[in-house]
């Protein structure tokens, strides 16, 4: 396996509302390891691309494919939200979608609900396998919150936490369902400075040492240009900048996109 | 501010009174009686201030009541005297001798229920117990699965018609064969079960789409469906008259006179309901149920963490769909007759709204709302006319006043009982 070859592929994808082109011919890649952003003007289509790619929209046109490891390359497009989530791509929600009346540790639960066998039968004969198999998903999902820094509200209602731990729980949701790609929407929309610096540290810990690839949407400048390497721009669906931090920021189209001529 | 509120709730109750006796003044104060060719009207004035004192008294107190409600909504749930008395009950439980003895007593009057009581409130009891057992199992559909279903009797039909058809079927091959064919029950049992199971699996195909109204108009549709069918196909299921003689569980080849029968059905049926509340119970309390819970929470969310929503509302509609089978023979086995009158479009809504007044998601809630709708029309026999004014009420006053329920649910939260370890203490800073 070659380390260049993109784990995500997106390939000419347009999607039609109506009359509408949300999005128009975009083609990106990401490569294993890599931290890259989506940017772009409100409406300019980022979190329609986290659907179609997520399964939560069916593109019009355009492929999208994933390779796991060294394996080959598959198209996802189309595909329903929870097998593409089975295939290794996790996501969070712009505005947060968290299990609110459940706790923190049941909400990472329900992150773990494939790595899990037991069924009707087993839930109810509760054999021992079921039994050894629900103390272990509550260690592994205390481990992963440890990890997000989130265990001092273990046993918190989520919709109680503050609104920054809120965020960190979603990460924390979504890492438990063992993704190679983790796809953040805003994940710091909301935040304070000293929450965002957090959860920069955070990304980056993600990506080092769970080797997590990440692809992020993000309308905080400082942490998109601090922990990406790479920059999609996109404006009105279409891809007008890809490129380094300091590229995007010397871009002249990208300029415009976001002040106006 | 208190008293602004007082004095127009005041001013508007004094607008509904004049508003109602003007509205009630043609039915109730005047009296048209024809003698003799000539219609004379009578005004009988003297009703008039009963009327207007009443609508004022009930608006007013209506009003009040929902500015009560209102202002106890502000404070944290858990004050009151009656959410202290529960958890004084729930601590006192706690103890284990407690709980021990409470158990005991329980079970004891479970099971001389039917010696102390006679054969007539052993019979109503068994319907209660029916209607416990559907209860339990919409509560599955309902209050684990968030989806709603109107046409829950359909399921309670597949499972007295399989009962029924066996009997009507095999029945006379067992007959002939010398066996008693109070076998069948007990083969009917599952068998009508599974069947209801599969009938719910096939309704679930539809409407795993829809939610809310759609999902309402289309399981209504699906009751009322099955019961054309049952009630139009008379070569097979014998058409409204239905089918009748249908034979009392097998007792060891003993054919009991009424009285032991229907207290052996009673046993059967309390040890259906234990069965029930057991799997229940096992069900919320795992992966599945806990699939079910966050679906209920977020669709989208849930699908994204790569829960197939597809197989748990399918599950939660054969899992519901099974025990009202269950239910279903039971009713068979207890009135040895069945038409498809029994599993009308009010049978579903009356379990429905069993679960809702008792508690939607809640066991005991789904038991005691069962057991209350069922019981109480049965000991107030002289109230029956008024019967669906009553629902109504209830139904009213619980959504406001009390929208979990009477035995409200209280799940199972998942914690870490565990002291947080050192590495916890440290990514805390």
């Amino acid at each position: 396996m070659s380390a260049t070859d993109p784990i995500l592929e997106i390939d000419r994808l347009s999607m039609i509302f109506g009359g509408l082109r949300a999005i128009d011919d975009v083609s990106l890649h990401i490569r294993e390891g890599e931290i890259c952003a989506l940017i772009g003007p409100n409406g300019a289509g980022k979190t329609t691309i986290f659907n179609c790619i997520t399964g939560v929209y069916r593109p019009t046109e355009g492929r999208v494919t994933i390779r796991r490891g060294s394996g080959q390359r598959e198209a996802i497009q189309g595909l329903k939200p929870n097998v593409i989530n089975r295939k290794g791509l996790a996501r969070t929600f712009q505005n947060i979608r968290l299990f609110g009346n459940m706790t923190v540790l049941e909400n990472v639960m329900i992150g773990r609900h494939n790595a899990l066998k037991a069924g009707v039968l087993r839930a109810i004969t509760r054999d021992a396998a079921t039994r050894d198999e629900e103390e272990r998903l509550i260690d592994d999902c205390r481990r992963i919150l440890v990890k997000m820094r989130l265990d001092p509200f273990i046993n918190e209602t989520a919709r109680n936490l503050p609104y920054g731990a809120q965020r960190r729980l979603e990460i924390a949701r979504a890492l438990a369902t063992d993704p190679f790609l983790l796809l953040l929407d805003e994940p710091v929309a909301g935040m304070n400075p000293h929450e965002t610096k957090e959860l920069e540290e955070t990304i980056n810990l993600i990506r080092d040492e769970e080797k997590v690839t990440i692809l992020l949407i993000e309308h905080d400048m400082s942490l998109v240009m601090n922990v990406s390497e790479r920059i999609y721009v996109l404006d009105y669906g279409r891809l007008i900048a890809e490129g380094s931090p300091d590229e995007i920021k010397g871009n002249p189209e990208v300029i415009k996109a976001y002040l106006g001529e | 501010m208190e008293r602004n509120k007082l004095f127009r709730d005041l001013r508007t109750s004094l607008i509904i009174a004049a508003w109602f006796s003007f509205l009630l003044f043609p039915l109730l104060v005047m009296k048209v009686s024809v003698t003799g060719g000539a219609a004379l009207v009578r005004f009988r004035w003297e009703r008039l201030p009963g009327i207007a004192v009443a609508a004022f008294a009930l608006s007013f107190a209506w009003r009040r009541a929902l500015e009560w409600n209102e202002a106890r909504g502000d404070k944290p749930s858990g004050a009151g005297p009656i959410a202290a008395l529960t958890a004084r009950a729930r601590s006192a439980l706690a103890v284990k001798p407690i709980r021990l003895s409470v158990t005991l007593v329980l079970l004891a009057v479970v099971a001389v229920y039917p010696f102390a009581l006679g054969m007539y409130h052993t019979n109503i009891m068994i319907t209660a117990l029916i209607y416990v057992i559907l209860a339990l199992g919409l509560n599955i559909v309902v209050g684990l699965g968030g989806l709603l279903n109107l046409g829950y009797a359909a399921f309670f039909a597949v499972g007295a018609y399989t009962y029924g058809l066996l009997w009507k079927y095999a029945g006379p091959a067992f007959v002939a064969a010398g066996v008693d064919p109070g076998w069948l029950f007990w083969i009917a049992l599952p068998t009508a079960g599974v069947l209801a199971a599969v009938f719910g699996a096939l309704l679930s195909l539809p409407v795993l789409r829809l939610r809310g109204d759609y999902l309402a108009i289309i399981t209504l549709a699906f009751g009322e469906i099955v019961r054309m069918v049952l009630q139009n196909s008379g070569a097979v299921t014998g058409g409204a008259t239905g089918i009748s003689l249908i034979p009392r569980p097998w007792f060891f080849g003993l054919r009991l006179p009424p009285r032991q029968a229907a207290t052996y059905i009673y046993y059967i049926a309390v040890a259906l309901v234990a069965l029930t509340v057991f799997v229940v119970r096992r069900i919320e309390d795992s992966r599945v149920g806990r699939a079910l819970e966050a679906m209920r929470e977020d669709e989208i969310a849930c699908e994204a963490m790569g829960v197939d929503l597809v197989r748990n509302k399918l599950v939660t509609f054969s899992l519901g769909a099974f025990w009202a089978g269950i239910a279903g023979v039971l009713l068979a086995a207890q009135t040895t007759y069945i038409n498809p009158d029994s599993f009308t479009l009010w049978e579903s809504i009356t379990v429905l709204m069993a679960v809702v007044i008792g508690g939607t998601g809640s066991i005991p809630g789904a038991i005691g709302g069962a057991l209350l709708l069922k019981l109480l029309p049965e000991y107030f026999r002289p109230l029956a006319q008024y019967r669906m004014l009553i629902y109504g009420i209830a139904m009213i006053l619980v959504i406001i006043f009390k929208p979990d329920g009477l035995f409200p649910r209280n799940r199972k939260k998942y914690t870490f009982e565990g002291a947080p370890s050192v590495d916890g203490q440290e990514a805390r800073r």
